[in-house]
């Protein structure tokens, strides 16, 4: 055998140059996203530590924790964001179970009113049950002739009317994931339990089920972040009576142009979103591993 | 009818007649998802102010006053224009991106993945301050130019993740079957993996398209002047009182949505034709 | 090797090392392959062979080392450069363009005109006796007619090399022993040297000039297929090649002795510290008549009898607890001679098949 021929080095450089040049492919996309995301929320972090006088100072968190009125807002977000995501599940996994079990061809036809909405304007859909909830909208209408109520019921301009509302708008994000995840289901599994003796109930609960938490564990995660930093609907729906951190960071510019106290909400409700996401990156691995072990 | 409902309904021997109440339960939910979108088309031709279904007296009016007034003809050119722009640099930006991550074996292509869908994850209203306070530094607030590149960002997640799931399964040894062959590196690229590539491109351009569009936040506060757009424009509108206006664009708008929807499902079946 | 094409080159490794972290892919490989040689790169998945393949068609960047193809050192050549035809293991056919457009693809590359583009191409399709094929669709074709068209793709531009991983893995057993002839014949008709990569023993016996039997990114042993089968160098070898159980023996001076007993044999043992008796089941002898002069004898126990239809399975059981594997031809009498479960047995072997290897582990 001969020595090793000195091109170690020449090959180790070609081997970075072609690295670099791929990896250089996303670097239009790398750069635009710095540049137009991160740069202006690393300054608006930086603004937020800023006090009146220009000076660093925690001002602007100090408030958020003494005045009651910025926990009432956190405290609206939240709920909000749990009760919208909590009537999702109960309206989004029956559903997408009803997808999964018919035939294909039925299936994908009832898919188009689960992707119809998803791919309308968020704007048009608030208008809409902005047009149908109001008082003399629609469904106070037909309500009245059908009898089930005398006087017009405030419908929207409410917590009530944000709640349909938000609920419209996400069903679709948690019923995606969900069909995805129950369709990837081997039919076996819910046979063999079956088989195995368990009755349709169980086969469901035990085996089913606990295979579409994948999906439904997304699903969710997806629909609660988006919930927590929703503006649109609960600007409109919501007729200032339910106020949401990002209505609040709006209005505080748009009204009173206090940028520090803007930016302070909003490195909360990003530090809030990512702590989430953060936390359940933990749980969707092990529930990964949980449902490799079925 | 009655026999169908003895029928099973699946392997475990559950009749349809036991999931009747899941059949109906699904149809309420289909119809309370779609009908509240479908209703306002009706409603836009009435002639009435306050919107009435079913209309008593049918009318273009809205859709008129619409298409006369200058200020709703600009928001939707500017619509139109920022959303094709949009497209232009998103898709592009996108798929080298994505190609890229997916080519390379860097240490940092699962960091840089990540990061890449950051806009996705971050409140919108926090890249509408941050970002309209940046661009009235550097004195592009109210520009085409501002608003296409911070809408572009929130199309960049969707393009990324669209194109890298078309790559994984896509067989990369094609492409190192036609460097074999002669083809240098971006030749392969464009002459085996794009065309293959191509549906999932159509759709993540569209999907570009639609994400600028319909946004609202980001353009409620860096478009404006000479060019507003259409979601602005109504947000506002909205915020003041019922316009039934309002309906006439949502309207078009579903129209725009369903139309290019219909175009990504019609390439959809080519690529499952061709599978 | 078998034909002399003027227009094959040589390829020369040497030194090719690539890790990957701490694991060695290829550690200080050298290999040199004649022009117009058929070589198979035989290992387990996972001992590098794919890599030294991939090394050599030039999309896997090694650490350091030199590769040359004739004269000319390419390895820092791209794969475009490199002018060889190659095969993958998922065939890698274009689905968007039609069995004509993928043939003709490194034709266009090369700039040739239409006219002899077209003649090409149908001379290469006939040559993988796909003839008139040329409009159907990728989807149309069953896969031992895809393997063809990935074969004529990567010859009709008359490369000097053609590179082949696992051409074959993916079609069933016969179509599988049909193809292996094809392309024997094809290889000897064509003359380019090739290399061929298989975790397929069988395969590579029956196609190759040598083979380079690699495991942990190192060539065990580069020899013909019958060298490789008769006088494997090493318990590897030996292992992976064939069915074969090994003894132990000892060694002193001259003499080398398993349980006591001296053993005869032809063929000198290696020059290694520990060694072992390889013996494979078709070459050892049950004998009828107890021990038998000039041979190795070895006393048994029966512990099953396997009919096979062709054949017939005896696992014994040596006095010293070593299992034994031993295969019979099932002929007229031999059938109702077979032994019983529990019988005492003697089991023969001629000097001639008494082969002594390299007893270490690695």
């Amino acid at each position: 055998m001969q020595a090793t021929p000195a091109n170690a080095s020449g090959l180790r450089v070609d081997e970075k140059l072609e690295r670099m040049k791929l990896f250089g492919l996303s670097s239009p996309a790398l750069l635009l996203v710095l540049v137009i995301l991160v740069i202006p929320v690393g300054w608006l972090f930086y603004v937020s530590f800023l006090g009146g006088n220009g000076q660093f100072s925690l001002e602007n968190y100090q408030r958020m924790v003494e005045r009651s009125s910025y926990m009432r807002i956190f405290r609206t977000t939240f709920e909000v964001s749990l009760v919208t995501t909590g009537l999702c599940i109960l309206i989004g996994y029956p559903l997408a179970y009803f997808l999964s079990q018919i035939p294909p061809r039925i299936a994908n036809l009832c898919m188009i009113t689960v992707l119809l909405p998803f791919w309308t304007s968020l704007l048009v859909r608030t208008y809409a049950w902005l047009v149908l909830l109001q008082k003399q909208g629609l469904i106070n209408e037909w309500a009245m002739a059908l009898g089930l109520w005398d006087e017009p019921i405030k419908m929207v301009h409410n917590m009530t009317g944000t709640l349909i509302g938000m609920v419209h708008i996400m069903l679709p994000f948690l019923i995606l994931p969900v069909y995805g995840s129950m369709k990837a289901v081997d039919r076996d599994y819910v046979k063999a339990a079956a088989n195995l003796g368990a009755s349709p109930r169980r086969a469901f609960w035990d085996v089913f089920f606990p295979l579409t938490m994948p999906g439904l564990f997304a699903g969710t995660l997806m629909v609660f972040i988006l919930c927590l930093g929703f503006f649109v609907t609960p600007a409109v729906l919501g007729g200032g009576k339910v106020i949401m951190v990002s209505m609040k960071i709006v209005s505080n510019i748009e009204l009173f142009v206090s940028w520090g106290a803007a930016s302070a909400l909003g490195v909360v409700l990003l530090a809030l979103t990512f702590a989430i996401l953060w936390v359940a990156s933990r749980f969707l691995k092990l529930d990964q591993i949980a449902g490799g072990g079925h | 009818m009655f026999a169908w409902l003895k029928k099973p309904a699946s392997e475990t021997q559950i009749t349809h007649g036991q999931r009747l109440w899941l059949y109906v339960l699904a149809v309420i939910i289909m119809v309370l998802l779609v009908t509240p979108t479908l209703i306002v088309i009706p409603m836009s031709f009435s002639d009435s102010q306050y919107l009435e279904f079913p209309p008593r007296v049918w009318s273009l009016r809205w859709y008129e006053h619409y298409l006369s007034s200058p200020e709703w003809m600009l928001a939707t050119w500017t619509s139109l224009k920022t959303a094709f722009l949009t497209m232009l640099v998103a898709t592009p930006a996108g798929v080298l991106a994505a190609y890229g991550l997916h080519a390379s074996q860097v240490r940092f292509v699962r960091a840089a993945f990540l990061f890449l869908i950051t806009p996705m994850m971050v409140p919108l209203v926090l890249v509408a301050i941050g970002v309209f306070y940046v661009y009235a530094q550097i004195g592009i607030l109210y520009t085409l130019f501002g608003l296409v590149l911070a809408h572009s960002i929130l199309a960049l997640p969707l393009v990324v993740i669209v194109i890298g799931s078309a790559l994984k399964s896509y067989d990369m040894s094609q492409e190192n079957a036609a460097r074999s062959l002669g083809a240098p590196r971006w030749k392969a690229f464009v002459t085996i993996t794009l065309p293959q590539i191509r549906f999932a491109v159509v759709t993540a351009a569209l999907l570009s398209f639609l994400t600028s569009f319909d946004e609202v936040v980001v353009a409620m506060f860096v478009s404006g002047g000479d060019n507003p757009t259409l979601t602005r424009n109504m947000f506002n509108a909205l915020r003041d009182q019922i316009d039934p206006t309002i309906a006439a664009i949502s309207t078009i708008m579903i129209c725009v949505t369903t139309f290019l929807m219909v175009l990504a499902q019609i390439f959809g079946q080519q690529r499952a034709a061709k599978d | 090797m078998r034909s002399q094409d003027s227009d094959a080159l040589p390829i020369s490794i040497r030194g090719v090392t690539k890790t990957y972290g701490a694991v060695h892919a290829l550690d200080d490989v050298s290999l040199e392959v004649k022009s117009g040689e058929f070589i198979t790169l035989l290992g387990p998945s996972g001992s590098g062979k794919t890599t030294l393949l991939m090394v050599i068609a030039g999309f896997t960047r090694p650490d350091c080392g030199s590769l040359k193809f004739g004269e000319r050192e390419v390895i820092r050549t791209p794969p475009h450069l490199r002018d060889l035809g190659m095969t993958f293991q998922s065939y890698a056919l274009f689905p968007h363009m039609s069995v004509a457009g993928n043939v003709a693809y490194p034709l266009k590359l090369r700039k040739l005109q239409k006219a002899e583009i077209a003649e090409r191409v149908e001379k290469a399709l006939e040559t993988v006796q796909l003839g008139g094929y040329g409009d159907r669709r990728i989807t149309q074709l069953s896969g031992g007619q895809k393997q063809r068209v990935a074969l004529a793709r990567s010859i009709v531009f008359e490369p000097r090399i053609l590179l082949m991983d696992e051409p074959l893995s993916a079609l069933d057993k016969k179509l599988r022993d049909q193809m292996q002839i094809e392309l024997r014949h094809l290889h000897e008709k064509l003359g380019m040297t090739t290399v061929y990569v298989t975790h397929d023993q069988r395969e590579a016996l029956t196609m190759s000039d040598r083979i380079a039997v690699v495991n942990k990114g190192r060539i065990m042993q580069l020899a013909s297929p019958r060298e490789l089968y008769e006088r494997p160098a090493n318990r590897f070898v030996a292992d992976f090649i064939g069915d074969s159980t090994f003894l132990p023996v000892e060694r002193s001076g001259e003499q080398v002795s398993y349980g006591g007993m001296p053993l005869k044999f032809v063929q000198a043992p290696p020059d290694t510290p520990t060694l072992a008796l390889m013996v494979r089941p078709e070459r050892i002898v049950l004998s009828s008549e107890g021990p038998r002069e000039g041979a190795n004898n070895f006393a048994a126990t029966a512990v099953e009898v396997v009919y096979q239809g062709d054949s017939y399975l005896l696992h014994a059981r040596l006095d010293d607890g070593t299992l034994i594997a031993l295969r019979g031809g099932v002929r007229g009498a031999s059938l109702s001679a077979l032994p019983n479960v529990g019988d005492k047995v003697t089991l023969t072997l001629a000097p001639e098949d008494t082969v002594l290897i390299d007893g270490s582990e690695a």
